[in-house]
């Protein structure tokens, strides 16, 4: 493993850091009575932004309230993302690229539960409503997109990644791209260097 | 080398990824407005606007008046609420006005402004606007802009179905928002609502010579949300038809507990069998304690009169009276075609719109197609009234009015939007958003049988980006679009004063031709007058002092008051003598716990003024009235209690000294 190898990965680790000081998902509504539009922040540990509003409106259809007790995530995710993160460190320390695929396998597999588990909530929140709502569109469910843009009734949802979501997705491309740079185009470049 | 280019595509492939994901996002519609819109709008300094707009204050009581298509706000009327610019409500003459059977209300929540109608059309006479709280109808002398009359309506809740009128005036109606158990019967279980409380359908009966008001009769129907209201015309002339919610008689947490049944009603009055009924002695006459107040154009004064019993029919003795027809999802709206065929009810929770049909219901209840009843009036089968849903609209449909040319204009709070449709074959055929949140619309003459095509006018509830910020509150507005053609276009965003719920617009040559420019000084009957700047006096009676004061251009007389002492009962009676178009008169004095007034040319207003301590008070003319203004004023002395200062007044001394 080459020496800007090793560096890359040190920095992506660090990077990964700020995913505990900035939020990592948001979900953006949008209507054409909330021009301004209303955000909520999903963090590794926490839920901000307009979420009373949020809940405010969802009340009419039936939506459960978004409480964020409710999400036994907000204990383990830290944990995960530390852990990850001391492996990243590890992987540079050790110079190894097996450890290396390893860790991307972590990666992958962290991202997978994860997607999987927010679509779980999303799907549950859509679906899973109040029979005794003000308003029941027959046929319609309210689960927000997992990733772009959805039309819910008359609001515009949304998801997307926050800063501290790019952050780990940028680190994680990083890592990847290391890891193949180090897997096929070195050797390419000793056999080149050998003719 | 090789690797920092491989670390550059990367980023590039990154960031084009990113800004592909941003740049899916769906484009917003409309809304631009086009390039000829400030032509449209634009009325010349001097020029005069095309039509009035009448449009509710909400919960500020009072009646607003604009000009269209300019937006330009021409005047705020009084109507339920104190207004300390003119005095309304507290001067001795129009204190009456505001007295009901619960005492003096000096303010009210007003919804619905409804022109008069001769043969189904807007005739500028008068018009009428509800009382929501304490429940109350007000007529509107359209020569003068005054509120002429106010009567209250017993045994009725929140009068929010109100006060639609018939084709020819014959009636105003109002109805219980909140059902309550018949007066003198109401203390009882709240949560006996079912068995006990009831709505009650009035009929206010207008005299077509002087548009006096008089409660008629009350149908006593059962206990349901009765929101809205508009009668047929020309085929269905004879019928009122009221939206209902709440027919699961919900009496807790209505958001909920009202927006269960898939669907509530519009209730079908047909008010003629209710006179042949009333005729037939078929009424009853209960006890009912409610206020009817008259303001006088000659006397400049009101009276408040207590009525003490009401007739009514219990709708569920009569049969032939009343049909239910069963309707999505908690109706609000309930309009009727120009022509009478047709019944737009707008489910508030639905996503399409029904369109009863007035020959179809006819028919049902011939046929007695009915699906069921409450108490024991028959609920007709939907599908034998209905003449089609238009589908795919919206979302929270409100209220509906029509074109001259077979349009229907829908507002829709959710989506925010106006949509047009065509009234016989049901689709949609445009659609325009509003900014933000609309609730009423309103086409010139849109509820009567002859709408103009010009302009459709939104209200909306709320604003937020749309004006200069004002704090945490902010305006609320009216839109002005044009329907002359196939698309509607936004012409103009204008500021109303409070909540405009209803509004309605008329011709403005309906209403200049009657319009007075000035009282006659010498039709002016009321007792305290000065018709003249000899008859200017004052008067004391034991501890009650009368000032008769002149106002002209530019004094008071008489200016210069001695004797009054603290503890007496001063009443300023101010006419104004002027004899001229545009010359008020104001008068304020010092310390006043009341209000100024405002004096219109002919008339004479009262201001009670309980001098609590001694001193000098000057009082003076609060209308910038002419050159010499300034100079209109005078001195009032108040002696101390007991003291034997002579009670003595002058106007002009100094001249005659």
């Amino acid at each position: 493993m080459k020496k800007s190898s090793q560096i890359i990965i040190f920095i992506c680790s660090i990077l990964m850091i700020g995913a505990f000081f900035l939020p990592f998902w948001k979900i953006i509504l949008e209507a054409p009575q909330y021009p301004e539009g209303m955000q909520m922040k999903i963090w590794l540990y926490k839920i901000t932004g307009d979420v009373d509003n949020i809940n405010g409106l969802n009340h009419y259809i039936g939506m459960k309230m978004i409480q964020e007790d409710e999400f036994k995530e907000f204990k383990i995710m830290p944990w995960a993302l530390g852990f990850l993160i001391a492996f990243g460190l590890l992987v540079a320390f050790m110079r190894k690229r097996s450890l290396l695929w390893t860790w991307i396998g972590l990666l992958l597999i962290a991202g997978g539960i994860a997607f999987y588990d927010f679509y779980q909530w999303l799907y549950d929140y859509g679906h899973n409503l109040d029979p005794h709502a003000a308003i029941k569109v027959p046929g319609m469910s309210y689960q927000p997109p997992l990733f772009g843009y959805k039309q819910l009734l008359n609001f515009l949802a949304g998801s997307f990644p926050d800063w501290g979501g790019y952050l780990v997705i940028t680190a994680a491309l990083g890592i990847v791209a290391v890891a193949v740079y180090e897997q096929f185009y070195r050797k390419r470049e000793k056999l080149s260097v050998k003719a | 080398m090789k690797k920092a280019r491989f670390f550059l595509v990367s980023a590039v492939l990154f960031a084009l990824l990113a800004g592909t994901l941003s740049s899916c996002k769906p484009k917003k519609v409309g809304g631009l407005i086009s390039g000829d819109a400030a032509q449209k709008v634009y009325v010349a300094p001097g020029e005069l606007d095309e039509f009035y707009l009448f449009t509710s204050g909400g919960f500020n009581g009072q009646l607003a008046v604009y000009g269209l298509p300019s937006g330009r706000m021409l005047k705020n009327i009084p109507v339920f609420s104190q207004d300390p610019m003119s005095g309304w409500g507290y001067t001795e003459e129009t204190k009456p006005m505001l007295n009901t059977s619960f005492g003096y209300i000096p303010w009210d929540d007003s919804h619905h402004p409804e022109l008069s109608k001769t043969n189904g059309e807007d005739d500028g006479r008068w018009i009428f606007i509800n009382g929501n709280n304490t429940p109350r109808i007000a007529r509107i002398d359209l020569t003068t802009f005054r509120t002429a009359e106010i009567i209250e309506l017993p045994n009725v809740g929140g009068n929010h179905a109100s006060p639609f009128c018939t084709e020819n005036t014959e009636y105003v109606v109002g109805n219980s928002r909140f059902s309550l158990p018949l007066a003198g019967k109401d203390d009882v279980p709240i949560n006996s609502y079912e068995e006990n409380f009831k709505g009650a359908a009035t009929f206010i009966k207008v005299d077509p010579t002087n548009g006096e008001m008089s409660i008629a009769f009350q149908i006593i129907v059962p206990g349901f949300n009765y929101d809205l209201a508009h009668a047929g015309k020309g085929v269905s002339k004879d019928w009122m038809f009221f939206t209902t919610y709440n027919s699961e008689q919900a009496h807790s947490l209505l958001e909920v507990n009202a927006s269960q049944n898939d669907k509530d009603f519009v209730m079908a009055v047909n008010w003629k069998k209710a006179e042949e009924m009333i005729a037939q002695g078929k009424g009853k006459k209960i006890p009912a304690r409610y206020m009817h107040n008259k303001y006088d154009e000659n006397s400049h004064s009101a009276t408040s009169t207590e009525e003490n019993e009401v007739t009514i029919i219990m709708a569920e003795d009569m049969p032939g009276l009343i049909y239910y027809m069963p309707c999505p999802k908690s109706p609000h709206g309930c309009d009727v075609t120009p022509d009478g065929r047709y019944i737009a009810a707008s489910g508030k929770l639905a996503a399409t719109i029904p369109v009863f049909s007035f020959e179809k219901m006819l028919k049902a209840i011939e046929n007695k197609a009915f699906e069921g009843q409450v108490a024991t009036i028959p609920v007709l089968k939907y599908e034998e009234v209905l003449a089609g849903e238009v589908p795919q609209t919206g979302l929270g449909p409100l209220h509906t009015e029509f074109d001259d040319k077979g349009f229907a204009y829908t507002s829709f709070f959710v989506s925010s939007e106006i949509v047009k449709w065509d009234v016989e074959k049901r689709v949609v055929v445009d659609r325009a958003p509003t900014y933000y949140s609309i609730g009423h619309l309103c086409v010139p003459g849109g509820d009567s049988k002859k709408p103009s095509g010009k302009y459709v006018i939104a209200l909306n509830k709320i604003t937020k980006d749309r004006y200069l910020p004002t704090g945490p509150e902010l305006t609320q507005s009216a839109q002005l679009f044009d329907i002359s053609g196939e698309k509607m276009t936004l012409l103009l965003d204008f500021p109303t004063i409070g909540e405009p719920h209803y509004a309605q617009a008329i011709p403005a040559e309906k209403i200049i031709k009657n319009s007075k420019k000035f009282y006659k000084i010498e039709d002016n009957t009321n007792p305290f007058v000065a018709k003249s700047e000899a008859e200017a006096k004052v008067v004391r009676n034991g501890n009650r002092v009368d000032v008769y004061m002149i106002a002209i251009r530019s004094h008071l007389n008489p200016d210069n008051i001695e004797g009054i002492r603290v503890g007496d009962e001063v009443y300023f009676h101010i006419t104004n003598l002027e004899q001229d178009w545009d010359v008020p008169h104001g008068f304020a004095v010092k310390g006043a716990r009341n209000s100024e007034l405002l004096v219109m040319p002919g008339e004479t207003q009262t201001l009670k003024w309980n001098p609590d301590r001694p001193g000098m008070f000057p009082f003076y003319c609060t209308d910038f009235c002419s050159a010499l203004h300034q100079e209109m004023q005078g001195y009032a002395r108040v002696s101390p209690a007991g003291s034997n200062v002579p009670l003595t007044f002058s106007g002009g001394a100094n001249a005659a000294e």
